[in-house]
């Protein structure tokens, strides 16, 4: 039985006061808040296990590597990757794309195309971009329509031999849009391109499962689905982890070191260079243990409810514009207030104790499209009450009033 | 008045009220109030960087004193630079180079902005500073 109440009390920093009032959450796209079970786990490797794993023989070293390599397990499992060494501990998504965008240099060359989808978040632009410029290949878009959906029969047009990479994200962290991957994915590999698929904000949402969507890469952040910051994955297929050359160099992804030459460790160390967030990986995998336990056919419905209460109360607000109407979304709202800037509603609404956040959300080329400096942004998330955003209309209210 | 006693004035005026939202509502009549910059120096050049809402400050010596107007598209930094010219305008170059600015930390201004807006802040006084810097050489 999905109990919103009973959930809240798993999340202590639910309960503090921000500005003098109840803090109303509302910035879970950025981030998401920590239960108390994974805060546990935190606690206790720092309390009972820490040490450096793979490669100590003391007892201390072995149990944070069974641990670290359990929850590596867990989140394959979650995912449904074929191999367990087809997940690469990462500092984040954005660590992950840069991994396949630097070793991709190896298989571009001058005139092949890469294409990139008009909703990506920065991460999802940069490293491409850089690869470009580094190899000579041409960056290509393929753009949206006014409701933030992907022009799929632009996509296909675009599509050609020459298209070497594809990279989208599954959900916009701007607009909320669920992109059609599927269709993404299987269109590309008829051309034989490689797809990358930016998960960041489609984990807390739903289950991803890497083998039925046949996908090459597919990149994750823990801090998005209620674990800690600075860890994430990259999935990879093997036979490409296998083919990308290794990203940092360091103890723990070598073979073997000569002042000659150096081999390189089998997957999945070969991307794990240095000492690798030990605490970070077995958090994560006990967020992903949490997520589950709630559920998440139960959280895409109660989030659904959520968005279209919110949808429609902020609706009632006169002048208030929504950016992202895609009939497939998720719980976020990007709106603004007509003729007042985002950054000034922001500020009173956190007066009010509300976090939203403001501004362009990293995606720069959304807000172009849309010619506005940026927008008001609310995510919600599965622990989020109808009575908050109530908070929100009435405090979004408030601000309008005084700011117009 | 000189700069100075006009900052004692504004935290002053500040100190009047109970709570946050007050001050906001505040800046917000301020920065309806601000003596607005003429569309022709509303430039790119003249763009305060540091600032993610867009801010233009431009500046005039009238005989020996230097008079700022400015804008911007959100009105809680208009309120923020009406507030700095209000202390910096109508006032010699030189003593606005001189000038400290105290006051915005006794105001609580800086802990009640967010960290961009902060930082906006910053450096709309450095660029009221350069202003005054650029005049001064062309006095001197």
């Amino acid at each position: 039985m999905f109990d919103v109440t009973k959930i809240r009390t798993d999340f202590p920093i639910l309960k503090r006061e921000v500005n003098g009032k109840p803090l109303v959450y509302l910035d879970n796209a950025a981030t998401s808040q920590t239960p108390q079970q994974v805060i546990d786990v935190i606690v206790d490797y720092y309390s009972n296990y820490n040490a450096n794993i793979h490669r100590g023989v003391h007892a201390l070293s072995q149990e944070a590597t069974d641990k670290y390599e359990q929850a590596r397990i867990k989140i394959q499992k979650h995912f449904n990757a074929k191999h367990t060494h087809e997940i690469i501990y990462t500092s984040g998504t954005t660590h992950s794309i840069n991994i396949v965008a630097n070793g991709f240099s190896a298989f571009i060359k001058k005139g092949d195309e890469v294409l990139v989808s008009a909703m990506e978040h920065h991460s999802n632009i940069v490293p491409w971009q850089m690869l470009c410029e580094r190899t000579g290949a041409i960056l290509k878009v393929i753009p949206m329509n006014q409701e933030g959906e992907l022009l799929m029969d632009v996509y296909d047009t675009l599509l050609s031999d020459k298209t070497k990479l594809v990279f989208c994200n599954h959900i916009s962290n701007a607009l909320g849009t669920i992109n059609p991957i599927e269709e993404i994915i299987s269109k590309a590999h008829n051309v034989g391109a490689v797809v990358l698929i930016d998960g960041a904000q489609a984990a807390p949402h739903l289950v991803a499962d890497m083998q039925a969507l046949d996908v090459d890469f597919y990149t994750v952040s823990a801090h998005k689905i209620c674990g800690p910051t600075g860890v994430g994955m990259l999935f990879g297929k093997e036979e490409w982890l296998n083919k990308l050359p290794p990203y940092h160099g360091g103890g723990e992804m070598i073979a073997e070191v000569t002042f000659e030459k150096t081999t390189y460790a089998g997957l999945p160390h070969k991307f794990e260079a240095g000492t690798p967030n030990i605490c970070g990986g077995i958090a994560f995998g006990a967020a992903v243990d949490y997520m589950n336990h709630i559920g998440f056919k139960d959280i895409a419905e109660y989030e659904h409810e959520l968005l279209e209460y919110a949808t429609e109360e902020l609706l009632k607000i006169d002048g208030l514009k929504i950016y992202g109407t895609a009939q497939q979304k998720t719980s976020v709202i990007s709106f603004n207030i007509n003729g007042v800037h985002p950054y000034d509603i922001g500020t009173i609404l956190d007066k009010l104790g509300i976090a939203v956040r403001t501004g362009h959300h990293c995606a720069q080329p959304i807000m172009d499209f849309y010619k506005i400096p940026g927008t008001v942004r609310a995510s919600f998330s599965f622990y989020n009450t109808k009575e908050e955003v109530d908070v929100l209309v009435a405090g979004v209210k408030r601000a309008t009033a005084m700011l117009v | 008045m000189n700069i100075k006693e006009i900052q004692q004035e504004i935290v002053e005026e500040f100190a009047l009220f109970e709570d946050w939202m007050q001050r906001y509502e505040y800046m917000i009549d301020l920065g309806k109030s601000l003596p607005l910059i003429l569309e022709e120096y509303k430039t790119d050049d003249n763009i305060i960087k540091g600032c993610q809402s867009k801010v233009w400050v431009h500046a005039d010596l009238e005989t020996d004193k230097l008079v700022f107007t400015a804008d911007s598209d959100a009105i809680i930094t208009k309120g923020i630079i009406a507030i700095l010219i209000r202390a910096f305008s109508d006032q010699k170059p030189l003593d606005i180079i001189e000038a400290d600015t105290q006051f915005i930390d006794e105001i609580g201004l800086k802990e009640h902005l967010s960290a961009t807006r902060a930082n906006g802040l910053v450096s709309m006084i450095k660029q009221i500073k350069l202003y005054a810097v650029a005049y001064q050489t062309q006095l001197s």
